[in-house]
This record gives C-alpha cells, structure tokens and sequence, in this order.
C-alpha cells in the first residue's frame, strides 16, 4: 500500500506541474497589474513598473526581512498587551529572537511548544504571515536567477515588490484558500477556541484549537513546517486523516516540482526545465523509496524488539506514509513532521539528515530549491568544462570566474555553518548538555539540529533541547546567514548573468537537457555532499545503525 | 517623499509591505477561511467533538490511580504530559538503540539519580508486560528480559575475550536473565556503577510468538492518538466482553463498526478509535 500511496504522488504531480508551472510563468512574466496589486502599490509607495539592479533588488529584500524580524520579535515580545493571546506570558526575549529569525527565512524552527506559548494573534497574523511572504520571497530570488539566464546585455532583474506581492496574492492565497477548506473537509479545526477543560470519558481533559487550517495548508505549501501545535503534522487537529496526510504531502512537493517548467518557458526551452526536474525526481525517488525501505525494515534493537518502527508514528498514518512524509519534508526545506525523526532507525533517520545535506534540491523549498539545483547546474558545466578544456557555458551564459566564485561561496556557506556549528556545540558545555540520547545518537541530534538550521529546514531530531539560550542564538544565526548569504550570492549571479549576451552553441557545447547531463548533475550533486558530511555521518547515524 | 535618501526609501517600503501583507496574510485570509469553515463545516471547523470530548483526539480511560479502567479499551501509552494532554503534546523522541537504563539509586547525588531513568527498551517491555498480565496473555518480546526490562549486557573489556558481564537493566538482587555469557557468569547491575566502558550486547532470546502488538507498547507521535491496531483491540475484547458480560462476538461487531480502513483503499492504516468504541459500549 505504501508504494501505491508513493506512485500516486508522483501521478499527482506529473498533471499538476504542467498547468501550475505555466500559470507561474504566466504571474512572473505579465506585464499587467491588477486592480488589488495597483492599490497595493500605491500604499506601499513603490513603482511597480521600475527595474531593479540586482544590489538594489538584494537590499530591497534584506529591508523587507529585517523589517519582518523586527515586527515578528515585537508581537511575540508584546502579545500579553495585544487580543487573542490565551493569557499567554510574552515570549521570553531568546525564544523571541529564534522563532522571528526561523519563521522570517522559511526555516519554522521551532524551540517553544506552540500550545502553550503562542496566542492565536501571533500564530495567525505573525507567523502565518512570515509562513506566506517567506515563501514568496523564495520564488522571487528563484525568478530573479532565472531571469539572470533569460536575459540579455541588461543589468536589470525586475521588480521585488512585484515579485513579491504577485507570489503571495496570485499564487500562494488561492491555492492555500481552497487547501485550507479541503483540510477543514477532512477534520482539522479553525476557529477561535483556546485552552480550557472539558469532560472526557473517565475525566476531565485539556482542550484547546485554533485557527489551524489556515495556517496549515500555507505551512506546507509554502514548505514552511512550523506547526500550530508542539507536535506538528503529527496532532490529529494538524493531520486528522490518512488522506489529509497524502494531502499535505501533495501541498509540500506541488509548487518546488512546478517551479522548474516556469524555469523552462522563461528560458525559452522547455527541455531545459525537464532536465532540472529529472534530476530533482530522480533523487527525490530514490530517497523516499530508501526511507520507506529502511523504516519498514525496522533494523535497530527497540525496533526489532517493538515488531515495527513505530515509536513515534501514529496508526491512522503508518510507518510507511510516515516514512514517505519525513523523506518529503526533509527533501525541500519543510521540516513539519508527522512521525518523529529522532525515533527513526538509524538509516531511515540518517535519510532525513542526507536528504537536507543535499542542500535541499530535490525538489527544494519554493524557490530556494530551483535556486540551488540551478547553482549545482552550474558547478557541473563548470566540472565539465575543466574535464574537455573549454569554457563552459549554461544556456547559452559564460561560467567565467566571477560566476563560479560566486557559486562556490553559495554552496560552502551551509557546510561551514553545519560543521563548525557542530563542532562548537560538541566543544563546549551548554551544547552538550542538550543532548537526550547519549552515544552516537546523541552526535546526531546535534548534528541534525546544525543541519536542520543551517539549511532553512526547521525539523529535529526532537530530543535535543534547544530552548535553552545558547541554541537560540547559535541556531538563529546559522538560519540568518544560512538564508541570506545563499540569496545574496545568487542575486549577484543573475546579475552577472543578465550582463552577458548569449554566446552561439557550436558542436563543443554540451548539451544541457539529455540524460547525460542528468546523470552528471546527480553525480555532482551526491559526490559533493557525501565528501563534505560523510566523516560527520560517520560518528553518528552510521556508527549507531553499523554498532547495533 | 523621493528626496530621501534611497536606504530609507527601501525601509519605508519594507514597513508598508510588512503592515499590508499582514492585512492581507494574517486577517482578511484566515477571517474568511474561518468564516466559510464555520458555516460549511461547522461540526468539524470545532474540532468534531462528542459530549465526552474530540473524536479525533485521544484520552486515557484509567482511574484516579492512573490504572486501566477495565470495561473500556485503552489508548497507546502517549508522551503527551502526564498522557493525552492536549496542552504539553509531544513524542518520547528517544532512538531506537536507546537501551541502556539508569538504575534508580537511592544514595545518588540529586533527584535525577534518585529516580534513575528508564531506555525506550525497558518501557517497551515493560508495556509488553503490564498488558500481557491485563489481557491474561504472554507479554514476553524479542530483547526483553522477562521481570519487563531491556535484556542488555555490558560485556568488559569492550575489544577482546569477555571477562566480565553485566545485565546493567537488571538491578540487584534481580536474578540476571542469563546465567552466563560466553563462559562468563552475568551479574546484576549495581545501582550508581559506571558501565560506560563496557560493549553493549542486547540479547535477543527466543521469542517468537509476540502477542502484544506493537502499536500498543509504543508512544505515537502526536502523543494524541485516537486510534489503536485492529490486533490491539481484538486482544481487549475478551477482557472488556468480560467485565461487562457481554458476549465476545457483540464487542468484536463494535470493533469492526469503529474502525475506519485505509481512504480509498491505500492512504494510511486501519485503526479503530478507541473513544468512539468506548461510547458505543456505553450506549448498549
């Protein structure tokens, strides 16, 4: 059954990237405003029809997430003073400071428990807001590099505002208005309801609910994954069905597998998405199917000892959609969790910590994922290029130095902030005593921790303890630069990129839309990941599931 | 407005953005999504509640005591606070080579060693042994010794012929589970020891017919999960037909009329939702 539920996601995707991908090329390239952007404009006072350099496009964006920090801290920080706070205390100011930097760049980190800390006013117009812009902020940034390789002789990249307002008003509200109905459909909740006691069968029993749906739906849409409450996707009012969890599944994949067609038209040659999509479904496929064959096996003491990896799983899901589930969120930069990682075996938990190694391109985040598998495109013509002694070329655009500079910082922020993240918390008391397993497993939880941060995706290895001070600020941090850096480098790109005018292919040109140059992005992409992590992996989940 | 300088022009904007997507965002969207959830689905929008509390939301049906109330069928054990508390959610998030205890001492240095702390492995034979002895049932299981600890062996030295071998779950005067290991007699763990230093060696034993499943030894994710395995139920049956004197076959019917399949044949697992079960036992 779990393979079908697999096969059935994958058909559901294949007729829904074509229609969405068209439509997003279609927002990404009009030239009209519509009524409710143009008065948006006029408020925001900005001219929407003013290009944008790529400095000024970087700054516009870093003013918009400063700005969205500053107002997500002071919400958490005031919510005692402000309605619909349940009587809830302000956020203590480190939990503060983590949560608005994790939700400001789509990581949804979570080190407080949201059934006991956050209002309804924070979750609904604080963080679910973040969970809407930050997404949008990821496709503009993917856009942008697109519009670097689409362009010619020109050093303008379009318009942030307009990306931005046009991502979340015509792409991500209408999908998540209707998502939001289908999981109410399906038994989430969505009302106004705080905590309060009511009779349960032999007792009384806490209650509480929530504008969840709402929130929901854009958390996976968006691959956000802060949950509403401490147990994420897994809470029956979160994830209340079989099918609701085959939907959440959909909502994570739907819009990073689309994104590479609107690459394709934008570029001209829709082949050339095509080739970026096989190999985000080729690693994506072999990624969900060793998870799934690794969770079922069930290969570790307690699971052999249960009969089935299923501490930490709840039955309505199983242990092989829930194994489907971890692979998905962990492929694109969700981190919402409907079983729980640091309970996995061994191997099926290293997957999810592997498959956020990857970078998170297989299919990626909104945005973020296109960016990055754009930016291994790169490094591999630019492999390529040094194996056959030519200057390599990506559609048409030179890989000179400046752009393979600048593609190299992209993909050595998120290792210098994992391992050296690491190994701080490994050297020094207040990191080590966040640990709940001990041995090997316990280097892992860091390790995931570092991992998850750094790579915007926001899931743990739960066991670890981080709501401690000095987590918040050394995870906060590697989610800033761990978001920002990476943006920065690849508006630099595009900028340089859009400069260029196309060089003619001649017979020297290596195609970049066969299954050879597939196959070699793969490889890239696997051979740099496994050489930076692989000592890593070695002292944790490796050790623990090769010791046992 | 333009003659300002183009940093302080970008953080206005930045400001205005941030106050209008918010409206947008974070009022108009979810008042409607509210509004139209409230008035289509307005038994589930309010969390699909009975008079005795969620369907979707799991409880424990045990007594002031904490024991199993024995007319109903019972949850898995949940993470979730003191048990399906709605307001402290959470999963155990402890590994599945987590195996080792932390023997209770009582001359330890502060509460924590007081109180020692139990491997996932321990709870999950000890699980496995508290409810084989309510269903009347073996609780025995693969890994666990049978007084319902994790049956593991600190082997010393850790490389090299074994001179020494402890059951560490096994405090003493426990009788070990083995009497010797590889010509080396076991001995009982002794509460404060330090056996860090020894190979850990989990003994598998010779169980092969578990009768206690899985789901029902094992914390869910949610801490809150409504539902239990078919199997689980099924093993309840006769203790519940029991103490209300009824016949099996009708409490099995009641099984089968609250367990929901797979969604269209393939999405997730069957289960049986244990408060709904217990209403429609009360309701007969």
């Amino acid at each position: 059954m779990g393979w079908i539920f697999i096969a059935s996601l994958v058909l559901a995707l294949v007729i829904t990237h074509k229609p969405l991908g068209d439509y997003m090329y279609r927002v990404y390239t009009s030239v009209k405003h519509n009524v409710v952007e143009r008065f948006i404009y006029r408020l925001l006072g900005v001219q929407a029809d003013s290009e944008m350099r790529w400095a000024v496009y970087a700054r516009s964006l870093l003013a918009f997430s400063v700005i969205s920090l500053l107002v997500l801290y002071g919400l958490q920080r005031l919510q005692d003073k402000l309605f619909l706070s349940l009587g809830f205390d302000p956020v203590p100011d480190h939990i503060a400071w983590n949560t608005a930097v994790s939700f400001v760049t789509n990581t949804n980190w979570q080190a407080y428990s949201g059934e006991s800390t956050m209002g309804h006013l924070v979750q609904m117009s604080g963080l679910a807001v973040q969970n809407f812009v930050s997404a949008a902020v990821g496709m503009a940034v993917a856009i942008t590099l697109v519009r670097g390789f689409a362009r010619r002789g020109t050093d303008t990249l379009g318009n942030f505002w307009v990306d931005l307002v046009r991502g979340t008003i015509r792409i991500l509200l209408p999908i998540a208005f209707v998502g939001a109905l289908v999981l109410v459909a399906g038994g989430l909740v969505q009302n106004f309801i705080g905590p309060h006691e009511i009779a349960g069968l032999t007792g009384p029993t806490n209650m509480t609910g929530g504008p969840v749906a709402s929130q929901e739906v854009i958390k996976e849409l968006g691959t956000n994954g802060g949950g509403f409450y401490n147990t994420n996707s897994a809470h029956p009012f979160e994830n209340a069905t079989g099918w609701t969890n085959w939907f959440e599944i959909f909502l994570i994949l739907l819009i990073p597998f689309a994104l590479p067609r609107t690459f394709g038209k934008m570029v001209g040659q829709i082949r050339q998405g095509y080739a970026i999509l096989a190999v985000m479904g080729v690693i994506a496929l072999f990624s969900v199917t060793l998870t799934n064959v690794f969770e079922l096996a069930g290969d570790a003491t307690v699971p052999q000892a249960i009969g089935a990896a299923l501490e930490g799983k709840d039955v309505r899901f199983g242990v092989a959609n829930s194994a489907t589930f971890g692979a998905a969120t962990t492929l694109t930069s969700t981190g919402a969790v409907d079983s729980f990682h640091d309970s996995y075996t061994p191997f099926g938990g290293m997957m999810t910590l592997f498959n956020m190694m990857l970078g998170e391109v297989a299919p990626g985040g909104v945005g973020a994922g296109l960016y990055g598998m754009l930016i291994l495109a790169v490094i591999t013509v630019f492999v390529a290029g040094l194996m056959v002694g030519r200057t390599p070329e990506y559609l048409g655009k030179k890989i000179g130095a400046r752009e393979i500079k600048l593609a190299s910082m992209y993909f050595l922020v998120t290792p210098i902030l994992v391992l050296v993240g690491t190994a701080l918390a490994m050297g020094n008391e207040a990191g080590l005593a966040a640990m709940l397993n001990s041995g090997p497993h316990g280097f892992s939880e860091i390790l995931y921790a570092f991992t998850s941060a750094s790579n915007n995706n926001g899931s743990a290895f739960g066991g670890v303890t981080v709501n401690t001070p000095w987590y918040d600020v050394a995870l906060g941090l590697c989610m800033l630069f761990g978001r920002f850096l990476p943006i920065v480098f690849v508006l630099a790109l595009a900028g340089s990129l859009a400069k260029q005018t196309p060089v003619p292919e001649t017979a020297g040109t290596l195609p970049t839309h066969r299954p050879q140059f597939v196959g070699m992005v793969v490889g890239v992409t696997i051979i740099l990941v496994a050489l930076t992590f692989l000592p890593a992996l070695a002292l944790g989940p490796l050790a623990e599931g090769l010791l046992s | 407005m333009e003659r300002l300088p183009s940093w302080i022009r970008q953080h206005l904007a930045a400001v205005r953005a941030v106050i209008v997507l918010t409206l947008v965002t974070g009022a108009i969207y979810p008042l409607l999504v509210t509004g139209v959830a409230q008035a289509v689905f307005n038994h589930k929008a309010n969390g699909s509640m009975t008079d005795k509390g969620s369907e979707l939301i799991g409880q424990k049906f045990t007594d002031a005591d904490g024991n199993p109330v024995k007319k109903y069928f019972q949850s898995r054990p949940s993470a979730a606070g003191d048990g399906y508390d709605m307001l402290s959610t959470a999963a155990s998030n402890l590994g599945p080579e987590d195996v080792l205890d932390v023997l209770p001492d009582p001359n330890g240095a502060d509460d924590a060693a007081k109180e020692g702390k139990q491997s996932l492995l321990t709870q999950v034979c000890a699980r496995s042994k508290a409810i084989g002895e309510l269903e009347g049932v073996s609780g025995a299981r693969p890994f666990c010794a049978p007084d319902g600890v994790g049956a593991v062996l600190k082997v010393f030295p850790a490389i090299g012929t074994p001179t020494r071998a402890v059951s560490v779950n096994q405090a003493c005067p426990a009788q070990p589970f083995v009497a010797e290991f590889q010509g080396v007699k076991v001995e009982c763990g002794k509460p404060g020891e330090d056996y860090a230093a020894g190979r850990t060696v989990p003994v598998r034993g010779n169980v092969t017919d578990v009768k206690v499943p899985a789901d029902a030894v094992t914390a869910s994710g949610s801490g809150l999960d409504p539902h239990i395995s078919v199997a689980y139920a099924q093993l309840q049956a006769a203790r519940v037909a029991k103490e209300r004197g009824k016949p099996v076959e009708a409490v099995r019917k009641l099984i089968a009329d609250n367990t929901t399949g797979r969604a269209l044949g393939f999405m997730g697992e069957p289960g049986v939702n244990v408060l709904m079960l217990n209403l429609a036992l009360d309701k007969e």
